[in-house]
């Protein structure tokens, strides 16, 4: 496995067209950035829309597990002013939101920047495994350094399948009946919106986690900005 | 599908939406709202399917009937006038007053479907009445009709409908619910029932149906939530 891996980047680093890419490529600098407003917008018209109804479960049986039934999200979170207005920013911004990803997948896939990105089990599991270990203090040494090391890619795979699931499961509110199919996917209309507040916590936890993180290596801010060393 | 929505009624309902919002947005920000929910009407308009029906339910998967919500514009419950009627109206060939006994034996339509709250709730109910596509065809609609128009007696409370959507076959005005007739606080003694659309375009307590060239707009839709509302 470990063989494979390090052969699949000893192609990336032949290829010719890889050789000038930046750490951080322009697309890529672009897409992260402008998710930011996009994302914020989202999260707070979603969370003012929740807030008309914020419980999980259909009328007369909402559901015993979850604890915040009826709790409204904390105003701070909340944009858009109203439920009507909420709806408005929600469904405006989700389609620069949705063009913003599809570029920035179309682009990762056919840049082969998904090389270096993608988690990829059989090279990354061990090294995401060492990486814990290192951050929990159970190994003294951080595994050999990589573009990104294992823990990295699997936080940022994670959260493009959160984002896709996301997407998905908002179209299935948004439609239950013209898309059936997919509430269906979701469990119906009240397992679509589980489905979607759930993914909100997920992204709102990695995004928690990536600033943690890059706050303690600003360099990747820096890359971020600039694009970083070519090579 | 084309001119769904008349660009003044959008300019007049997100025009309210903001007011209502009670915060300044620049002509900007609200010129971009107009047009991305111009688009979105465009885009649901498109996506309804008239043959696409909502599916049928269990008498399991009900709501009992207490945790079914209910409200009214009015101050007071509305009750009907001693000699209610409904009043069939506008570009029609036989327009005309229907008693609920004419309704009573036009050929009945039983529905169990899931209601969509624009609030985020969903609610599970039978629903007993007639189809509007068979009050179409008994006023015998002039070929120009592209609205129908549903007026009530609860504050002169409104909604207008794309001629599609009204003739869907589960689109109804129901007399009753859950195999009894339909109580005063769910619309008695008529109100339009529909799956295929958010709750608030289901007008109770009716007494005018109009067919129409143009649309009118609706209590809701004219404060800003908006017009088309399919689910």
């Amino acid at each position: 496995m470990k063989t494979q891996g390090s052969k699949a980047m000893a192609d990336a680093s032949t290829d010719p067209r890889r050789r000038l890419r930046r750490v951080q490529p322009l697309a890529i600098r672009l897409s992260h950035w402008i998710n930011i407003p996009l994302l914020l917008i989202m999260a707070g018209s979603g969370l003012q829309i929740f807030t008309a109804y914020p419980a999980l479960g259909p009328r007369g049986a909402q559901y015993s597990w979850y604890p915040f039934q009826n709790m409204s999200p904390p105003r701070w979170a909340r944009f858009g002013g109203w439920l009507a207005g909420a709806r408005h920013w929600h469904f405006a911004l989700a389609w620069f939101l949705v063009l913003n990803g599809v570029i920035y997948l179309i682009y990762f896939a056919a840049s082969g920047e998904w090389r270096r990105r993608l988690f990829l089990p059989g090279r990354d599991t061990g090294g995401a495994i060492k990486m814990f270990a290192y951050y929990v203090r159970a190994l003294r040494t951080p595994p050999a350094p990589d573009f990104y090391n294992g823990l990295q890619r699997l936080a940022y795979t994670s959260v493009i399948v959160f984002a896709i699931v996301e997407v998905l499961s908002g179209l299935a509110i948004y439609k239950p009946i013209q898309l059936w199919w997919l509430a269906m996917l979701f469990g119906g209309y009240d397992g679509a919106r589980v489905i979607h507040l759930g993914m909100l916590a997920l992204i709102t936890l990695f995004v928690l986690m990536h600033l943690v993180l890059v706050l303690l290596h600003p360099r990747a801010i820096l890359e971020m900005i600039t694009g970083g060393q070519r090579g | 599908m084309g001119r769904v929505v008349t660009r003044r009624k959008l300019l007049l309902s997100v025009g309210a939406a903001t007011l209502l919002a009670g915060c300044e947005k620049s002509p900007a920000v609200r010129f971009f709202l107009q047009t991305m929910d111009e688009w979105n009407q465009k885009m649901q308009a498109a996506l309804f399917s008239p043959a696409r029906l909502a599916p049928e339910l269990p008498p399991s998967d009900a709501t009992p009937e207490e945790a079914f919500p209910s409200y009214f514009i009015s101050e007071e419950m509305p009750f009907p006038p001693a000699n209610w009627s409904l009043k069939v109206g506008g570009l029609v060939a036989k327009p005309g007053l229907l008693s609920l006994d004419d309704l009573k034996r036009t050929p009945r339509t039983n529905l169990r479907v899931r209601h969509h709250c624009v609030e985020g709730w969903s609610a599970v109910a039978a629903w007993h009445g007639v189809q509007v596509s068979e009050i179409a065809k008994m006023a015998g609609l002039d070929p120009r009709v592209r609205f129908v128009e549903f007026k009530s007696f609860d504050s002169n409370y409104w909604s207008s409908w794309d001629l599609e959507s009204a003739l869907h076959p589960q689109t109804i005005l129901a007399y009753g619910m859950n195999g009894h007739p339909l109580y005063p606080d769910h619309g008695a003694p008529l109100r339009l029932y529909s799956p295929v659309k958010l709750g608030y375009k289901s007008v109770k307590y009716l007494t005018e149906v109009n067919f129409l060239l143009n649309p009118t707009g609706g209590y809701w839709e004219n404060q800003g939530y908006e017009w088309f509302a399919g689910v």
